[in-house]
C-alpha cells in the first residue's frame, strides 16, 4: 500500500527576487515498511523534498497525499494536527526540548495526543528499552552524547505511532560507532514493527544499509534502486 | 496543563543568571515604589491629621452659606435633631459647637483685633487636644467666665494671668457686643498666625455676650478614624434637612491641602514611571534574547504537533512568572522595611534642621510613620502583571508567524 503519494513536486524559492529552482518535478512514492534513503550532492534538494512531504513546507507546484488525504488542503492546525498524528520526525540535531529529561521528551507527543498516563508511561519506556537507554530515562539532553540524543530523537519520532518517520541527515553529526548503532535500531525497527523511515543522507555506510536509495540532482529524480 | 508548567518553570531557570538579574531588577523596582509610596502615603496620612485635628475637624455642619460668607448671623440653633446626630450616627464619637467671631481686644494701652471662639472645654479638648497645649494657668471649664488665649496674643498685650482683656464686637444682627474677661490659661499653637489672634471664651459666656443665646456657627464633627468620613457626612445629610445645613468634608473646607497632596504625589508618580519604563526595557531585552535563542526549539516543538496557541501560553506563563517572582521577592523585601518605618517613623528632626521648624511652626511633631496600605502593595503587582503580560505579545506574535522549517535553519 502507498502511504506518500508526491507527483509533480516544484519548489521555487525566492521566486520574486532570484529564483532558486530546488526541485523541478519529483514524483515519489513510499510504500509501508520501506527503509528508503534520499541521496545526492549538497543543494540538489533532499532537505526541501522531505520537508515538503512531512507537511513542513509547501510545494510551488505539485501534491503530496499521505494515507490518502491531500496535505496541501489543510490549514494551519490542521497540518500541526496531522504532523502529530501521522509523521514522526528526526532532525539532523538538536531534537529534543532540552528542559525535558529523555523519558519526557518521548512521552511529550502524545501528552499532545492526549493519551492516558498509564499508555505513555509503558510506551516510553519501551521505545527508550528499544534504543538501548533504558537506564538514561531520567537525563537531560544536556547530559546525554550526541548518539544517544539521536536515539532518543528516534524513540519520540516512534512514540506516536506515526505513518513514517522522516528523518533529514539523522546521523551528520555523529561519530562511525554512533552511526552504525543508530542505524542498527533503525533497521531493526523497520524489519520487526514494519516501520516505514524515509531519510536523507550523504554518508556511504548509511547508503550502504538502505533498501531503497533514490538519488536527487539538481532538483530531480536521476536514480532510484531497490536492493533485494 | 500541568507538563505545560512544568516546562514553563524549568525553562525559566534554563538561565538562571539573567533571570536573578531581570527578576533582580523587578524587585527592587518594586521595592522602591513600594518603600517610596509607603513613606509618601504616610507622611501625608499624618499631615492630613494633624491640619484637621489641628481645628477644623474631618467635617463642620454650618448654616447653608456659612462657609462663603462666615458671620455670626448665620448662626443656628443647636436643634434636638442635632444634638442627637452623635447618638444616632455611626463612627460620630461627638459634636463639637463654636461661635466664632472677631473682636477688638484692648488692655491698658494696646488694642489689636483678636478671634474669638466660644467654645465647649471638654467637646473641644477630646478633639484638638487644646489643654495639651496650656503653657501657663489653667484651662477653664463649662461655666466660667473667663478667657484661654493664645502666647503671641498674651505677648502682644503683655498680659500675664488673671490680667483682664477687654473684649468688643458686633454680636448677632448688629448688636453690641462687649465683655471684660480675666486670663484663665494661655496656650501655645505652633502656628505664629494663629498664636497671635486666638481667644477662647466658654460657649454659654460667648454666647450671652453677643447676644446670641442658644446659637452657634460652626459643628467640628469629632469623628475618630479617616475612612469613616464618607458614611458618617452621607449618614448626616440623610438625617439632618440640607436645604437648612452644609455639610462639609475637610476636603470640601481645604482643597489646597488636597491639591497639595495631589501635586506631591504626581511627583512621585513620574519618579516610578520612569523607574518602570527602564525596568521594562530591561525585561524586553531578556525576552527579545529569549525568542531568539529558542527559535530553533519552537521550530522543533511546531514540527512535532505542538500548535502555536499552546507553545504561547508557555511563553506567556513565563514571562508573567518571571514578573512576579520578582515583584513577589520585591513585595516580600519591602513589607519588612515599611513595618520598621511604621513602628519607627521617620524624623524630621534628625534628617532636616529646616524641615522639622517648618513642620513646628504649623504646630505638628516632624515624625512621620510609613502607611502600610494593601493597596500599596496590590498596585504594584498589579503593574507588574501588565507589564510582562503586554511584553509576552512579543514571542507570541513571533510564534504566530513563525515557520518551522526556516525557524530549523538557523
Ligand atoms: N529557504 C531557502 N531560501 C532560498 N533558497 C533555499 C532555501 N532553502 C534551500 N534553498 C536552496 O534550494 C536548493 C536545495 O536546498 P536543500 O537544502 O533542499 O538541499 P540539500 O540537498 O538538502 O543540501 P544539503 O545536502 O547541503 O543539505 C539549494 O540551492 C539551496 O540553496
Ligand atoms: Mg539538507
Amino acid at each position: 500500500m502507498n502511504i506518500i503519494e508526491a507527483t509533480g513536486i516544484e519548489k521555487v524559492y525566492n521566486p520574486n527576487k532570484i529564483a532558486v529552482h530546488a526541485l523541478n518535478g519529483v514524483d515519489l512514492t513510499i510504500e509501508q515498511g520501506e527503509f528508503t534513503a534520499i541521496v545526492g550532492p549538497s543543494g540538489s534538494g533532499k532537505t526541501t523534498l522531505l520537508n515538503i512531504i512531512g507537511g513542513l513546507d509547501h510545494p510551488t507546484a505539485g501534491s503530496v497525499k499521505v494515507e490518502g488525504t491531500d496535505i496541501s488542503t489543510l490549514n494551519d492546525n490542521q497540518l500541526i494536527d496531522f504532523r502529530k498524528e501521522h509523521i514522526g520526525f528526526v532532525f539532523q540535531a538538536y531534537n529534543l526540548i532540552p528542559v525535558l529529561t529523555a523519558k519526557e521528551n518521548v512521552e511529550f507527543v502524545m501528552l499532545l495526543q492526549k493519551r492516558s498516563q498509564q499508555e505513555r508511561e509503558t510506551r516510553s519506556m519501551e521505545l527508550l528499552r528499544a534504543v538501548g537507554l533504558e537506564d538514561q530515562v531520567n537525563k537531560r539532553p544536556s547530559q546525554l552524547s550526541g548518539g544517544q540524543q539521536q536515539r532518543v530523537a528516534v524513540a519520540r519520532a516512534l512514540a506516536p505511532k506515526p505513518t513514517f518517520v522522516m528523518a533529514d541527515e539523522p546521523t551528520a553529526n555523529l561519530d562511525s560507532k554512533s552511526t552504525a548503532n543508530l542505524l542498527d535500531i533503525m533497521a531493526r525497527l523497520n524489519k520487526e514493527e514494519n516501520i516505514t523511515f524515509l531519510f536523507s543522507t550523504h554518508d556511504q555506510r548509511v547508503i550502504d544499509r538502505a533498501r531503497r536509495v533514490v538519488t536527487l540532482v539538481d532538483g530531480r529524480i536521476e536514480t532510484d534502486e531497490t536492493k533485494f | 496543563m500541568n507538563t505545560i508548567f512544568k516546562i514553563a518553570w524549568r525553562n525559566i531557570w534554563r538561565n538562571k543568571r539573567r533571570t536573578l538579574i531581570t527578576a533582580g531588577s523587578i524587585f527592587f523596582a518594586v521595592l522602591l515604589s513600594v518603600v517610596m509610596m509607603s513613606i509618601q502615603k504616610g507622611a501625608w496620612d499624618k499631615m492630613v491629621d494633624n491640619v484637621v485635628n489641628f481645628y477644623f475637624g474631618y467635617g463642620q455642619i454650618h448654616d447653608k452659606g456659612y462657609w462663603d460668607e462666615q458671620t455670626i448671623d448665620r448662626s443656628f440653633a443647636l436643634s434636638e435633631e442635632i444634638n442627637a446626630l452623635p447618638g444616632q450616627i455611626e463612627n460620630l464619637d461627638n459634636i463639637v459647637p463654636r461661635l466664632e467671631t472677631f473682636a477688638l481686644g484692648s488692655h491698658q494701652k494696646n488694642a489689636y483685633v483678636v478671634r474669638v471662639t466660644g467654645f465647649d472645654p471638654e467637646r473641644e479638648d477630646q478633639l484638638t487636644e487644646l489643654s495639651s497645649r496650656l503653657t501657663a494657668g489653667e484651662y477653664p471649664a463649662v461655666d466660667d467666665k473667663a478667657i484661654l488665649i493664645g502666647e503671641g496674643v498674651a505677648e502682644k498685650f503683655k498680659l500675664g494671668i488673671n490680667d483682664t482683656l477687654v473684649l468688643i464686637g458686633q454680636g448677632y444682627h448688629g448688636v453690641n457686643a462687649a465683655g471684660k474677661y480675666a486670663v484663665k490659661g494661655i496656650v501655645r499653637f505652633g502656628s505664629p498666625e494663629l498664636n497671635k489672634v486666638m481667644v477662647y471664651l466658654p460657649l454659654a459666656e460667648a454666647q450671652r455676650m453677643h447676644g446670641a443665646e442658644g446659637l452657634v456657627n460652626s459643628l467640628a464633627l469629632d469623628i475618630k478614624d479617616r475612612r469613616d468620613v464618607p458614611q458618617v457626612l452621607t449618614d448626616i445629610r440623610a438625617s439632618v434637612d440640607t436645604s437648612a445645613y452644609e455639610i462639609m468634608s475637610w476636603e470640601e473646607m481645604m482643597p489646597e491641602l488636597l491639591e497639595a497632596r495631589e501635586v506631591d504625589t504626581a511627583g512621585n508618580v513620574i519618579i516610578l514611571f520612569i523607574l518602570y519604563v527602564i525596568i521594562t526595557f530591561g525585561i524586553f531585552g531578556t525576552i527579545l534574547m529569549m525568542a531568539k535563542e529558542r527559535e530553533y526549539e519552537f521550530g522543533v516543538l511546531t514540527a512535532i504537533g505542538m500548535r502555536r496557541g499552546k507553545l504561547g501560553i508557555i511563553i506567556w506563563i513565563e514571562t508573567i512568572i518571571l514578573g512576579l517572582v520578582g515583584a513577589f521577592a520585591g513585595l516580600l523585601g519591602s513589607l519588612p522595611i515599611v513595618i520598621y518605618l511604621n513602628r519607627n517613623p521617620l524624623n524630621f528632626n534628625e534628617m532636616s534642621e529646616q524641615m522639622a521648624e517648618t513642620y513646628e511652626n504649623f504646630g505638628f511633631e516632624p515624625i512621620f510613620p510609613a502607611a502600610i496600605s494593601p493597596e500599596i502593595f496590590f498596585n504594584q503587582t498589579l503593574i507588574v502583571i501588565l507589564i510582562t503580560t503586554v511584553l509576552a505579545l512579543y514571542p507570541l506574535l513571533k510564534i504566530y508567524r513563525l515557520k518551522p522549517v526556516e525557524a530549523m535553519r538557523a
